[in-house]
């Protein structure tokens, strides 16, 4: 393992890289990177739900000045694997979901790219489709995993005998509906082919993630593959793996050689092929004893997927290792629906499941009479309950200690419905969070120097996060140097491989492949290196994650205001407290872990994409009527962390901060509505209606 | 979209003779709702008459005390008039709790009452709507109807009116100042807005090419009026319901109320039941609740908005306790 960074540079607030080029709008993002006489893609989207296309009629649309050419399944350049079928776009008629992607508009303008999609007419043939998850289906089964790898059953002890014995239990369903990404930037790809290489300036977590995917669909060796994307307007996971989308740019480019190919999705379209969080239904079932230890936890979990592709969200796995207890089960079971294929959304798995099971630890401290802090003390693991490891460092009791203090947790009345004020209900409510430290092998970074300065290039993507700046922190700690003398190259496939943007797990398997560079650069180079010199090294295996259990975790704490008439729902004071490991930037870890927990809040009371059954597609699908939580609804966010380090994570002793800001929030918010009100919420979001008397 | 031609008006009646000539022509005002229309392709007009240049952007208050508010005066403008935050607080507050700081500035006086539902059938061109398309059926019925009606509605369109503006001027009593090719008319508030019926694609009672020039606000009593939207997010969210009033209190006893609902019907609400109810009747909770459960005893939800119903009903008695005087303001 490379020695540890000792922090200079790590730890200081930096401002963004960045942040200037953003603020005056000069920041290049993909839809935006310079090409020269371009033409404009606009796709078509099937208008079923499933069935197949009979017949396609583009007449018209070629018919208008301006139209270079209409894509279909007919015409389509033949795609070299179509093994992935959510990836194979327009290769045969059949249609499998609503918003499927069925064509394309290749034009001189995009107004004129979108009127003539808009005179495409095609006939299809009709079948039923199925797009309604709910608890009676028959057709659930059981993945061979789920998301991440994990196991898709756990069961050890014997849970029905120790919830029949339980002094108390707690039994209850939650559930959570389909929430789109929706990051401010909208997927947008250009695509340029020049008869040798496909260029892609793509709005993506990962330049490689991309080539390695599509490189074999479109026939295409890695190295003719290029993919930049060099600032990205967030993802939230919707970038993290290419979409049907960006097959379609890259087709539009080989019809079009040596013309680029523009094309970004609308809002519309960003509910129809990029990803979205399974809706889930969750039956949380606890035993505790009289003195609120956990006896029994079973988490179960039903979720959907699509037909086309299988991605079944790991839902119940957090309740693995959250709380120390003899017997536990979990498990996840998927249904197969005709609709897009879900994925990932900031802290999938995590997000949702720790909802649902910290919700019920709300109710299991009511139903033992004790304080909802007090419960989850008395169900701190000394190890990981799940593998028998260590802990790296589980400081979570300190998290809520001092969530606590910070909003004043000790003057909230232990009964619900205490607190009236100007026609408001008033509570209180509480969460732990927690994500774990992943780490993905196979990154590498090159360091080259000259004239004083260091180049160190990888392959990583900053989605927003910060990367540019931490990631040149992290550099010059490694080499020992100031950090203006570090000249960091991201964003480019063309630039050493790295892992994608995903996972929180960015800055530690990027920054141990920095990191192992520079100490392999110092080792061969000096102290003081010659011009032209240069290291390359590959992210070494961790020892720490494979000894200890590593996890991130937080308290979040809330007070929540229901209008005794209305039932409005707002949130005036949030309290984040985080251990997180070493924190590269405060600046911007502070801005994730805000960023996490609006949307956070944004989950409990306000997303909800609706899918109207009889067409089966989602009808909600712009932001007047998605909503997000907007400026209104974020009022005082009380963000901190632990001064700590981890040895066992890596060598920056961090871990990461992109996800877990997320977890935690929804069930601290309708703990304070219990609080508030005395009504309990299972069902998200928390609109008013669910709280009108 | 579609392609369009674009014409700068030089002055209103050359407007009306231009629009009025052409089928597919529409006026143009802030562009806030009909240039989202046109790129949804629900709205296809072939020729824009931009009238947002026209001097009809004065606030004039009369000698007799009323208030003549142009057709171009911004939303944000008109909220931040200090005559309409002194005697029409339920306007200004109407006003502000409408879309967003962005497009306040730019959405006109017109322009807001005539902005057309947001029912997201209507807005989709993939899906039946009668509104839309005439004859194709109403998709709203048996599907997400969160926001939509449950007075006045008809087996054809259950599509609510989006404005929160209009739900105040129709509890003001205001008027607005109609231009068309054969003169000058004027048309209250409560009247300019259609019940779908058998015609849900006609929102108003305007015909094709007459412009709305000016609102016109009478000087009666308004400075104990509010205005309050309920809605689920805290800022850029239609109203799920929401309730205009003014309450006139002597002695105890409610000697006028004015109310208008709206996010409950296809047009801004008056809820002449309950002001009749209202009148003479002690001014308290009991009888507040009262004349709302009689305004609300014809609402039919659809599906899933049947919490509509008791939210009107809370929130009219939450905004006439409100406007109460208390003890030391008699």
């Amino acid at each position: 393992m490379t020695a540890p960074v000792q922090p200079h540079a790590i730890g200081t607030d930096q401002p963004r890289v960045d942040g200037v080029a953003k603020v005056t709008g000069s920041a290049t993002y993909a839809y935006e990177h310079p090409v020269e006489h371009p033409v404009h893609l606009h796709p078509l989207h099937s208008t079923i739900a499933r069935g197949r296309i009979t017949a396609v009629d583009t007449s018209q649309a070629e018919a208008l000045p301006g139209v270079l050419t209409v894509l279909t399944h007919l015409n389509a350049p033949r795609l070299a694997d179509t093994s992935d079928a959510e990836l194979a776009v327009l290769q045969t008629a059949d249609i499998a979901y609503r918003g499927q992607l069925v064509g394309a508009v290749i034009a001189e303008t995009p107004e004129v790219a979108r009127h003539a999609a808009s005179l495409v007419h095609l006939t299809y043939h009709q079948q039923p489709h199925d797009t309604v998850l709910h608890a009676d289906r028959d057709d659930f089964y059981t993945p061979e995993s789920v998301n991440g790898g994990f196991e898709t059953d756990t069961d050890s002890g014997d849970v029905e005998s120790a919830l029949r014995e339980a002094a108390v239990t707690v039994d209850a369903t939650y559930s959570t509906p389909t929430e789109h990404n929706n990051p401010m930037e909208p997927h947008t790809t250009v695509a340029l082919w020049n008869g040798q290489v496909l260029t892609l300036f793509d709005s993506t977590q990962g330049v490689h993630t991309v080539r390695t995917t599509l490189a074999p669909i479109l026939g295409l060796d890695p190295e003719q593959l290029r993919v930049v994307a060099l600032n990205v307007g967030g993802g939230f996971g919707s970038k993290g793996m290419p979409h049907p989308h960006n097959v379609l740019a890259a087709m539009g480019a080989q019809v079009t050689p040596g013309r680029a190919v523009k094309m970004a999705l609308t809002r519309q379209e960003m509910f129809t092929v990029v990803g979205y969080r399974t809706p889930t239904i969750q039956r949380v079932r606890y035993g505790a004893d009289a003195d609120g230890h956990l006896t029994a936890i079973v988490h179960e979990v039903l979720e959907q997927s699509s037909t086309v592709k299988e991605f079944a969200e790991q839902t119940a796995v957090p309740a693995r290792m959250m709380y120390a207890c003899a017997n536990r089960r979990t498990s996840h079971r998927v249904a197969a629906l005709d609709v897009a294929v879900p994925s990932w959304m900031r802290a999938p798995g995590e997000c949702p499941g720790m909802y649902a099971t910290e919700a019920a630890m709300d109710e299991l401290a009511a139903a033992c009479g004790l304080d909802p802090i007090e419960l989850r003390v008395r169900n701190e693991p000394e190890v990981d309950p799940e593998t028998g490891k260590p802990w790296s460092q589980r400081r979570l009791l300190e998290c809520l200690y001092e969530g606590a203090r910070r909003i004043g947790w000790s003057d909230r009345a232990p009964q619900p419905r205490a607190r009236l004020e100007d026609g408001w209900w008033v509570g209180l409510g509480v969460s732990a969070s927690t994500y774990p430290h992943n780490v993905m092998p196979g990154s590498h970074a090159k360091i080259s120097y000259a004239a004083g300065r260091y180049s160190v290039q990888i392959g990583a993507v900053d989605i927003g996060t910060g990367a540019w700046t931490a990631l040149a922190q992290i550099a010059a700690d490694a080499l020992r140097c100031p950090l203006d003398a570090v000249d960091l190259q991201i964003g480019d496939s063309a630039l050493p491989m790295a892992t994608v943007a995903g996972g929180s797990s960015g800055t530690t398997s990027w920054g141990t492949a920095i990191t192992a560079a520079a100490e392999l650069f110092r080792h061969d180079h000096g102290e003081h290196p010659e011009d032209g010199v240069h290291s390359e090294a590959v992210m070494p295996e961790l020892p720490g994650p494979l000894e200890t259990a590593i996890h991130s975790f937080g308290a979040q704490l809330v007070e929540v205001r229901v209008h005794a008439d209305t039932g409005e729902v707002r949130v005036p004071r949030m309290v984040g407290v985080f251990s997180v490991g070493r924190v590269v930037n405060p600046r911007t870890v502070r801005s994730q872990l805000i960023g996490g927990m609006t949307m956070g809040l944004s989950m409990a009371l306000h997303e909800q994409s609706i899918t109207d059954p009889r067409f089966g597609h989602v009808v909600n699908h712009d932001f007047a009527e998605y909503h997000i939580a907007a400026h209104g609804d974020v009022a005082d966010i009380d963000v901190s962390w632990l001064d700590e380090h981890d040895p066992h994570a890596n060598p920056m002793g961090t871990r990461g901060v992109g996800e877990i800001g997320i977890v935690g929030t929804a069930s601290a918010i309708v703990s304070a509505v219990h609080h508030a009100t005395g009504t309990r919420v299972r069902d998200l979001p928390v609109t008013a209606d669910k709280l009108l008397e | 979209m579609i392609p369009f031609d674009y014409q700068r008006a030089d002055d209103a009646a050359s407007a009306v003779a231009t629009v009025a000539a052409r089928a597919d022509a529409a006026f143009l005002g802030g562009g806030t709702n009909l240039v989202d229309r046109m790129k949804l392709g629900v709205d296809n007009p072939t020729l824009l008459v931009d009238i947002s240049r026209l001097p009809l952007n004065a606030v004039d208050v009369q000698p007799d005390g009323s208030v003549h508010v142009g057709t171009n005066v911004r939303n944000s403008d008109l909220a931040a008039h200090p005559v309409i935050r002194a005697h029409y607080p339920a306007l200004s507050q109407a006003l502000l709790a409408g879309a967003s700081g962005q497009l306040r500035n730019l959405a006109t006086t017109g322009g807001n009452l005539l902005q057309r539902t947001r029912c997201v059938y209507f807005q989709d061109v993939t899906t039946p709507c009668n509104k839309r398309e005439p004859g194709s059926g109403c998709s709203a019925i048996g599907g997400y109807t969160r926001y939509h009606a449950i007075l006045g509605s008809s087996p054809e369109c259950i599509a609510v009116h989006p404005s929160d503006m209009a739900v105040a001027l129709a509890a003001l009593d205001a008027t607005v100042v109609v231009v068309g090719p054969d003169g000058e008319r004027h048309v209250p508030v409560t009247e300019l807005h259609r019940l779908p019926g058998a015609h849900p694609e006609r929102d108003t009672v305007l015909a094709h090419g007459e412009l709305i020039t000016a609102v016109h606000l009478s000087p009666t009593g308004a400075s104990r009026s509010a205005y309050r939207k309920v809605r689920d997010r805290a800022s850029f969210a239609f109203a799920l319901v929401s309730v205009a009033a003014t309450l006139e209190v002597t002695d105890g006893t409610v000697t006028r109320a004015r109310i208008a609902l709206g996010g409950v019907a296809h047009k801004p609400w008056r809820a002449s039941r309950a002001e009749e109810l209202l009148r003479g009747a002690p001014a308290t909770e009991d009888s507040y609740r009262r004349a709302a459960e009689a305004e609300l005893a014809d609402a039919v939800p659809q599906g899933e908005n049947a919490f509509k119903i008791p939210m009107v009903r809370n929130t009219l008695v939450s905004v006439l306790r409100e406007l109460t005087p208390t003890e030391e303001q008699r």
